[in-house]
């Protein structure tokens, strides 16, 4: 590997992505593989889980104890929480968001796909889609994943056979058609064995495709954050007050959405006014243009009232203005969505209260069939509801914009975060 | 100026870092920033400092001293809060055990290290901290990779890593009773490289110990301790001249070194990118058992 300031090796790009599997397909081991092959496990940690992995009587290193650290997990032998695993090429860093396959299962895929630019979803070749692996495709669909890879896996064990893999292939995008998935591809893996993995493998010469590793370099990255729709919600006011910046006032934050340049007319909102960007300071210096996720301060030309919470916007394309939401929410606490119940919501941010109006069907995730006879919503469900908040949300559809389609709820009991609110 | 519309992958982790940073500082009364003297927490002053220049940081910087510091340390630690003119708490482990608050270990394989731990959380409570940014991060040690970026501790200052609050996108829940606070972790998602990287691409200035040097150790199971006044030998040790550099600074008594010919940045990332251990590989502190850091991090550690 070469480095340097020269030759690119600082100019990689940031791929997050996330693992969708069922128990027993494989998933420690295709993940253990990419880290592996990638040089990012060390040998300490590899020593390490390998001792662990001998005491516990297992026949082979479990790769799944690299991260299952809590004294909880390895004691029960399962992981409790989504798990953040970074490894690197030369070509770009990843950022790998695991999520357990049994418990609490939706709450955590949710959160895991929340930040992903992509999702894995493995099918083991001997089941094919089952239940679980629309659920996967589901929760992929509904958190807006841009790239989603079926990785149809154990191809060993099925003879390399084509024919499975192309049965398995047809069912899925059967399925899928009823989702909002744009960019699905079909891998055939063998995860233990390495086939198309990070190398090609020789037993499918039947498959002309990439290798899961080059697709995951190479998959295009640069259209997933909208660079269209201008957002920019104010995280704060920054004004030195010292002599020698007396006058100096900008607003930080990150962009949500789109590109603002120095000459530009926005709009302030809530306020309505209208005003011209002076100058837009970045990590590296004042910016002639700048863009979602960059955190950049923004000037303006005029001294307006602007606090935390308030959002500036192109005047010709506003995002919607209302304090009714409509949105599919997953519900993340034991204690029951109420009907009617108040909460405290957080979008982008601001800050406001809201009560439920209504709760008009839950999904069965497992059949997409919408219930509207079951209007339980608990810990892992998801269903679709209306709010009315205490004053309006700047908003677009989580669709279109993932920073300004969202939204969680928080308990005002318990300050706990109960709700993962997609804006429809 | 290009037109294209990419960060690059250390753009990007800055562009989260300061977002997270602006966070703390717009949703708590009284934030802090833990600074330890070692490369994560001088990157979280560079970072810190970008995300409100020209205005200054609205952090306290608290540094909880051991009293068993590298020289290079202290010094570099005055120098950065001069030269930022930001404020400084220090916490000191040995007024700590002055007071008997705690009891200092004793023996060739003492440390200061678990001490530390009374000294923040004292501080915290004397200072009337609610927010406490740190410079962990998820590829450091297995308890941190499931940490989030906002952490919430109970009124005692604990971690329950059960029950942790799930953080979506990038909204974070600041909503805490009276006497509870956070601790916030901007660099989450950086790793050892990541960090190296920037160091080089920023240009900051490190203290010296980063970069090899000529030093007296002892080779202590594997661990190369540095010669100090707080350190005692044990039967069959002895001090030899080696050419080491750190990969992390921390306690004295439980930083070990590594052998080293790494002069410049770029001469330290291809040690890195070759490395076949953890940094935290020469800490002895996290040898002790298996779940060390996490038994640690409940009661209240970094």
């Amino acid at each position: 590997m070469e480095l340097g300031k020269s030759n690119g090796y600082l100019d990689m790009e940031l791929l997050r992505f996330t693992t969708a599997g069922s128990v027993d397909d494989g998933k420690s081991t295709l993940i253990g593989r990419l880290l592996y092959d990638s040089k990012s496990i060390f040998e300490d940690q590899y020593e390490a889980i390998k001792k662990s992995s001998e005491r516990r009587g297992e026949p082979e290193v479990n790769l799944a104890l690299l991260t299952d650290g809590l004294r909880a997990e390895r004691e029960q032998g399962i992981t409790i929480d989504v798990a953040y695993r970074y490894f690197a090429t030369p070509k770009r860093k990843f950022i790998i968001a695991d999520t357990p396959g049994h418990i609490q299962y939706t709450r955590n895929m949710v959160t895991g796909a929340s930040t992903a630019n992509l999702a894995i979803i493995l099918v083991d070749s001997r089941k094919g889609v089952i239940e679980q692996t629309k659920r996967h495709a589901f929760i992929a669909s509904l958190l807006g994943i841009p790239h989603v890879v079926v990785c149809i896996n154990k191809m060993d064990l099925v003879d390399y056979d084509q024919k499975v893999f192309e049965r398995i292939k047809k069912d899925f995008q059967g399925f899928a058609s009823k989702l909002k998935v744009h960019d699905v591809q079909f891998l055939p893996i063998s995860a233990l064995k390495g086939d198309n993995v990070v190398d090609k493998s020789e037993n499918m010469p039947w498959y002309g495709g990439p290798t899961l590793m080059y697709l995951l370099e190479t998959v295009h990255i640069g259209s997933d954050l909208n660079l269209v729709d201008c957002r920019f919600p104010v995280q704060c006011v920054i004004r030195p007050q010292t002599d020698e910046h007396h006058d100096y006032r900008a607003y930080g934050g990150r962009i949500a959405g789109g590109v603002f340049k120095p000459g530009d007319k926005v709009m302030v909102l809530p306020s309505g006014f209208t005003t011209t960007i002076s100058a837009i300071d970045g990590t590296t210096g004042p910016l002639l243009k700048a863009f979602a996720p960059m955190s950049v301060a923004i000037r303006l030309e005029d001294e307006l009232d602007i606090s935390r919470g308030d959002m500036l916007v192109r005047v010709n394309n506003v995002p919607t203005v209302s304090q009714d939401v409509d949105l599919m929410i997953c519900w993340m606490s034991p204690a029951k969505l109420q009907p009617n119940g108040k909460y405290f919501i957080r979008h982008t941010t601001r800050e406001a209260r809201c009560v439920v109006k209504e709760i008009l069907y839950k999904v069965d995730i497992n059949t997409l069939h919408r219930m509207q006879d079951d209007k339980n919503v608990g810990m892992n469900d998801i269903a679709r509801i209306t709010l009315r908040t205490t004053k309006p949300l700047f908003f677009d559809k989580y669709q279109i914009n993932r920073n300004t389609g969202s939204v969680i709820l928080i308990d005002e009991g318990t300050n706990e975060t109960v709700g993962a609110g997609m804006i429809i | 100026m290009t037109l294209s519309y990419n960060l690059n992958h250390l753009r990007e982790l800055e562009a989260e870092s300061v977002f997270v940073i602006r966070e703390v500082a717009a949703q708590f009364e009284k934030p802090a920033l833990l600074f330890s003297g070692g490369k994560d927490s001088i990157i979280m002053v560079h970072l810190a400092v970008k995300a409100f220049r020209p205005a200054k940081i609205p952090f306290t910087l608290v540094h909880i001293d051991t009293g068993h510091n590298f020289d290079e340390t202290i010094v570099y630690r005055d120098e950065l809060v001069k030269s930022i003119g930001a404020r400084l708490v220090v916490g000191s482990v040995q007024e700590s055990i002055d007071k008997g608050r705690v009891i200092e270990e004793t023996g060739p394989f003492a440390s200061r290290n678990y001490l530390q731990t009374v000294t923040l959380l004292d501080t915290i409570e004397a200072h009337g901290f609610d927010a406490l940014l740190g410079g962990g991060r998820r590829d450091e040690e297995k308890a941190r990779a499931k940490e989030r970026f906002f952490s919430h501790r109970d009124e005692f200052g604990q971690w329950d890593p059960k029950n942790q609050r799930p953080e979506l996108w990038n909204i974070f829940n600041s909503r805490k009773k009276i006497g509870e606070h956070f601790r916030v972790f901007p660099i989450s998602n950086w790793t050892e490289m990541d960090v190296w990287q920037y160091i080089l691409m920023e240009n900051i200035q490190m203290p010296s110990l980063y970069f090899s040097h000529w030093r007296e150790c002892v080779n202590r199971k594997g661990v190369l301790l540095a010669k100090s006044d707080f350190l005692q030998l044990v039967d069959g040790e002895y001090y030899e001249k080696m050419h080491i550099r750190f990969r992390t600074i921390g306690d004295m008594s439980c930083t070990g070194a590594t052998l080293s010919s790494a002069h410049t940045l770029e001469d330290i990332i291809q040690e890195v990118a070759a490395a076949r251990v953890t940094e935290r590989g020469s800490r002895a502190d996290d040898k002790r058992t298996e779940t060390a850091m996490e038994d640690r991090k409940r009661e209240g550690y970094f």
